[in-house]
Order: C-alpha cells, then sequence, then structure tokens
C-alpha cells in the first residue's frame, strides 16, 4: 500500500511527495507487529538503495505468506535530487543528511525532515542505504557511531555486508538522519556500497540477503534466508586514509577489496599535460582496500583510497 | 599594505587557486576580516575590495593605530566564483561547513585548514556570509551561541539589530563557531544582498565594520556610529510560511513595519492569475527577513518578523 509520507506544493501545478510502500502480511495485521523500515534516496546522486528497495519488495511479494510483520519501504526521500541527479536538495543546494531531526515549522527540507522522522520513529530497525558518491566506490558496510555499538553491531552482523566500521562520534554527524533516530531509540543502520550514480546488481543482491537475514531476525519473516557472511569489524585507529598529494588524473593499479602490502604501488596521479606522473601512490600499511576512487580528477587532497589495517 | 598569499591549491586543468590576505599596520593581530567563502558571495567579495581600499587610505594617513594590524581575505573560494557555482567547484563541498580544516584531508578540508591556520590568533573576526535560502535582511550582526559570544560587544557595530541564533550541529564546522572556540570574537554580518551588489547595504556594512574597529582603538576612523543595536534571539521572531504555492507577490519590504491583519503578500496561481491565498502579518511587527524568490513552495517561510506593540 503506497502511503505519502510528506507531501509540498511546488510552484507550479506539481508536488513533492515522499512516498512508501508498506508490505503487510497477508492477513493482516493485529496491531502486535514489528517493523522494519528500508530508507534510501537522501542523496539525489546515489542510487544503489533503488535496486535494493526493488528487489527486497520482488522476493517478498513472491513468498508473501512467510511475511509476519510490517516492511516499510521508502525508495526516495529526496525525489527533486534523484530526479534531476542532485547530491542536496534541489533549490536550497542543501546536503539532506544534514538537517535532521528537521522542523515542523522550518523551511520545506526541514518539514520534510520532521515528517520523515515522525514516520519512521518506533520501527524496529531501519536501514538508512548510501552509495558513497561519484568519486568513490566503496564494499559494503555498515557504519555505525560509537555511542550506540553496543545496539547496533548485533543487528548488523546481519546484514551480509563485508565490513562494519564503528566510528568516532563527531558533532556534526548529530544532524543525519541516523543520528536522529537512534538518539529517539529508533535503531538505524547506516548501508554505504557501490558508487554514486551507477547500480551493482551484485552489492544490492548481497544487501538484500542480508536485510532478509535481518527481518528473518527481528521476527518479521519466517521465510528462507542466508546465512549472513561474518563480517570484518574495526574502529577508526584501523582504518589508513589515502590523500592525493597532487592533482592530476587518478589510474589505480590495485582492485576494490584487494589486499595490499605497505609500500605497495596504489596508482598514480598523471599529468595529461606534460606526459609526466606527478604523484606515485603507495599504500601507508599492510591492509584491505575498502574505498577505491572512482572518479579520476583529482585536486590535492583529493580522498584515493581507506585502507583497513 | 601588505599582500600575503594565505594557501595555494595546485590544479592541473586550471590556474592555480590563491587565497590572499591584504594586511594594515603592524603589532598585535587585531581584526580579521574574511569575505566570500561560497562562490556566489558577490556582495560579501565587494565589501571586503572596498574596505581593502579604505584600509590602505587610512594606513597611508596613518589612522591604523600603532601596534595593531587588521587583515582583510576576500575571498577563500575563488575557483567557484569564477565558474559561477555556489558550492566547491568539483565535489560541490562548503569551504564555510569545513572548519577548523585538516591539512591531511579532503581538499576543502584542506583549503579551511590553510586559512583558519592564518587567522585563528586574530582578536576580532569578522566574516561577511549568507543564508541557504534566497532572501533579503535586514543588515544585522550574527552571534552563535556557543558560551563565548558577546552582545555587547555586537553592538559596537552599530547595525540596527545584533541577532542570536543557537548553534545548530551543522554549525560547528563553521568559520564562526570555530573562531569563537579558538578565543576570537566571532561576528557575522548579514547585509541586504548576496549574488548582487547592494550598494546601499554594503556601505552601512563598511560603515558598521570601520565603526566597530574605531571603538575597539584599532583605527582613527571618524563616521557615524549607526544606531542603539536592538538584541533579538532566533526564538522571539515570528515566521509567516506560505500555505500554497505559486507565484510570489510582495507587499512588504525589509524594516517596513506591519500591523496584524495586513495583506504582506499574494500567492497566485501559476496558470489562473488568480490570488490562491492571502499572506496576512499575524501581529504587528518589523520585516527582519523575506523571501525574494518569484515562484515559492507551499511551507515555505517567506518572513521573519520582530513583534513590536506599535501602539503610536
Amino acid at each position: 500500500m503506497i502511503e505519502t509520507v510528506a507531501s509540498v506544493g511546488l510552484p507550479i501545478d506539481e508536488k513533492l511527495m515522499i512516498q512508501k510502500n508498506r508490505l503487510v502480511p497477508v492477513n493482516g495485521l493485529s496491531g502486535n507487529e514489528k517493523r522494519i523500515s528500508i530508507v534510501t534516496g537522501t542523496h539525489g546522486d546515489e542510487l544503489e538503495g533503488q535496486y535494493v528497495c526493488y528487489e527486497l519488495q520482488r522476493r517478498i511479494k513472491e513468498n508473501i505468506e512467510c511475511l509476519t510483520g510490517i516492511v516499510d519501504v521508502y525508495p526516495a526521500i529526496n525525489p527533486l535530487g534523484i530526479d534531476s541527479i542532485t547530491r542536496g536538495i534541489p533549490g536550497f543546494d542543501l546536503d539532506m543528511n544534514r538537517i535532521f531531526p528537521g522542523l515542523e515549522n522550518g523551511s520545506m527540507p526541514e518539514y520534510i525532515a520532521s515528517k520523515i522522522i515522525d514516520d519512521l520513529s518506533g520501527s524496529a530497525a531501519v536501514v538508512d542505504i548510501h552509495a558513497s558518491n561519484i568519486f568513490l566506490e566503496e564494499i559494503p558496510q555498515v557504519r555505525i557511531n560509537e555511542l550506540s555499538r553496543d545496539t547496533l553491531v548485533p543487528l548488523a552482523k546481519h546484514l551480509n555486508v563485508d565490513y562494519i566500521w564503528v566510528h568516532s562520534s563527531a558533532t556534526v554527524l548529530e544532524s543525519t538522519l541516523a543520528y536522529s533516530l537512534n538518539v529517539i531509540g529508533t535503531p538505524t543502520l547506516v548501508v554505504e556500497m557501490g558508487v554514486g550514480m551507477r547500480i551493482t546488481k551484485k552489492f544490492g543482491d548481497q544487501l538484500t540477503d542480508g536485510i532478509l537475514a535481518l527481518i528473518k531476525e527481528l521476527g518479521i519473516w519466517n521465510g528462507d534466508v542466508i546465512t549472513p557472511k561474518e563480517p570484518i569489524i574495526s574502529e577508526d585507529g584501523e582504518v589508513s586514509f589515502i590523500n592525493a598529494g597532487k592533482s592530476g588524473v587518478f589510474v589505480p593499479c590495485v582492485g576494490h577489496w584487494k589486499n595490499v602490502k605497505k609500500d605497495g604501488h596504489i596508482g598514480d596521479i598523471l599529468n595529461p599535460l606534460t606526459g609526466e606522473i606527478n604523484e606515485r601512490i603507495l599504500a601507508p600499511t599492510d591492509g584491505i582496500v575498502f574505498t577505491l576512487r572512482e572518479y579520476p580528477i583529482v585536486n590535492e587532497g583529493s580522498l584515493i583510497a581507506r585502507i583497513l589495517a | 599594505m601588505k599582500e600575503k598569499l594565505i594557501f595555494e591549491l595546485n590544479s592541473v586543468y586550471r590556474d592555480n587557486m590563491r587565497i590572499k590576505g591584504y594586511s594594515f599596520g603592524e603589532g598585535e593581530e587585531s581584526a580579521c576580516i574574511v569575505g566570500a567563502t561560497r562562490g556566489n558571495e558577490v556582495q560579501q567579495l565587494y565589501i571586503c575590495s572596498r574596505l581593502i581600499n579604505i584600509f590602505k587610505q587610512l594606513e597611508h594617513q596613518g589612522k591604523i593605530k600603532y601596534g595593531k594590524s587588521v587583515m582583510v581575505i576576500p575571498t577563500v573560494n575563488s575557483h567557484s566564483m569564477n565558474i559561477g557555482k555556489r558550492f566547491w567547484s568539483t565535489d560541490n563541498t562548503d569551504i564555510n561547513r569545513m572548519f577548523p580544516g585538516y591539512n591531511l584531508g579532503e581538499t576543502t578540508q584542506r583549503i579551511a585548514a590553510g586559512v583558519f591556520e592564518n587567522i585563528s590568533s586574530y582578536k576580532f573576526g569578522i566574516q561577511f556570509t549568507s543564508f541557504y535560502m534566497q532572501g533579503d535582511y535586514i543588515p544585522h550582526v550574527r552571534v552563535m551561541q556557543t558560551g563565548f559570544e558577546d552582545i555587547e560587544l555586537a553592538k559596537d557595530f552599530g547595525l540596527p539589530y545584533v541577532y542570536r541564533r543557537n548553534a545548530r550541529p551543522y554549525d560547528t564546522t563553521t568559520l564562526n563557531y570555530n573562531w569563537q572556540l579558538w578565543e576570537t570574537k566571532a561576528f557575522s554580518v548579514y547585509t541586504s544582498a548576496t549574488d548582487k551588489i547592494d550598494v546601499v547595504s554594503a556601505r552601512e556594512a563598511i560603515n558598521a565594520v570601520l565603526s566597530f574597529l574605531n571603538k575597539q582603538g584599532i583605527i582613527q576612523y571618524r563616521c557615524h556610529e549607526g544606531f542603539i543595536s536592538q538584541f533579538i534571539e532566533g526564538h522571539s521572531l515570528m515566521n509567516v510560511k506560505s500555505a500554497t504555492a505559486g507565484i510570489f507577490i510582495r507587499h512588504a519590504d525589509v524594516d517596513s513595519r506591519v500591523k496584524k491583519g495586513d495583506v504582506i503578500a499574494e500567492i497566485m496561481d501559476p496558470y489562473t492569475g488568480e490570488t490562491a491565498d492571502r499572506v496576512i502579518a499575524p501581529q504587528n511587527g518589523i520585516v527582519f527577513f523575506h523571501v525574494n524568490q518569484p515562484l515559492i513552495y507551499s511551507q515555505t517561510p517567506l518572513f521573519r518578523i520582530i513583534p513590536t506593540d506599535d501602539l503610536v
């Protein structure tokens, strides 16, 4: 059943609508069912979650008799951004994931954010799917604020991701959807995977398997599920960042999610004008490349890779 | 006047981006003034360039006080200004959400770190900035509530209002907030324009800065000292929102007095030209802010009004 969570009139004959699809058991609701919410499309250039929304619903509908609780799917909480290939909210140039929990009496984006929080509040779990951005490719991973570690790590292990990154708390992140929900007691897992403006079907299938495993764990599904893979769990101190020291064109020579040795060759930053190598990028440590630059053009400081030691 | 290269970013496809500061006087780092951090902050750039011109004259006349120095950075984001983008030219990040910066981090973190390293030890910090919604304000000084803000000092600008707002989590990476944490007395000055030049409000802002620096004993400058500023807080303002979307026909300007029941705007149906909604002043007051876009969404805060009794 498609429901409208928030609606705002646009100037000329159009409504901005935040919609969700609610899947319920075939025999109806008793009122005691648990609910899981799948949210994506916060950033208009992150599309990996679109496939997951489709695939999850397809699999549930194929075996709808196995559904014992509520699954709410929110494919686009920034629909104008997705439609216009804009990362932020068009017309405001705002990052939607920096305005939560929103404000009912605030500007249009703040009003929408408050309605979304109201609607998601009370879910047994929320899975907030992101796709890095157009610049970086990420291995399927869950990112957890250290403040919510005890609640979220056990849930995240069911999501069939390769990696769980427990990161330190930062005040600026208090404006995210996940923080705002976790702080009011609605457990929310942030998934990062793939790359902006693309759909990586393999990752989407992997996460869909994991979401079904999670909803079974929550008692919302009694169908067959996979045994989730055992993720690597790490904290900030085990992650090394590699940033470009020079501007130019980055060409990698390692694969994503591959082991590298300290001082091993990660790639080069090339100068197409002079035909020279501006910078040779070496691994600062032994480890696995879990984030890798996808967009070739780099400025000084652009993130090239993250390595898990 | 000394020109200082604050930060330089090398680029393969464009000329390097050079952030320049212009300093006047010698000695204590007394006041730093920062203009455009976003690519559309043309008014902020204009004001700083005018201030540099004035400080040059004051220095020539020996009116920068002995042992004091002032620095002006007209823009920290010329690459975006040159191509008409508000945020960083490649990844669309906001330099004014990257402070205090990180010199080993991403590009805009490095820019912020390079700038902040050069300006964090000034006694007073003044930033000309803009709001994310397109609109016009009464010129005012804005301070963020951090526990270190100084309202009485802000009144020395002589602008009509000193406005204090609560810092939200996303404010903690702005220049103003970090200046305050590093014990600089920080103020944001808002004028009536951003992506166009409004000479009248620019002149008012320039005069306010000069008046402020004169009162702090940093320069010697005779001018009208402005207003006895009224202190207002964000929560005390009335928000007037649009109930419907359409073409916004505004009847009330900033700084105008409105009475309860006045029709301060109309929303016109964009197809039929009929009045879809009348926007009514809920109380007596003075218009502090209004949006200036011709097409508006529903739920848009159209006006912010300072409540007044106005019995006269």
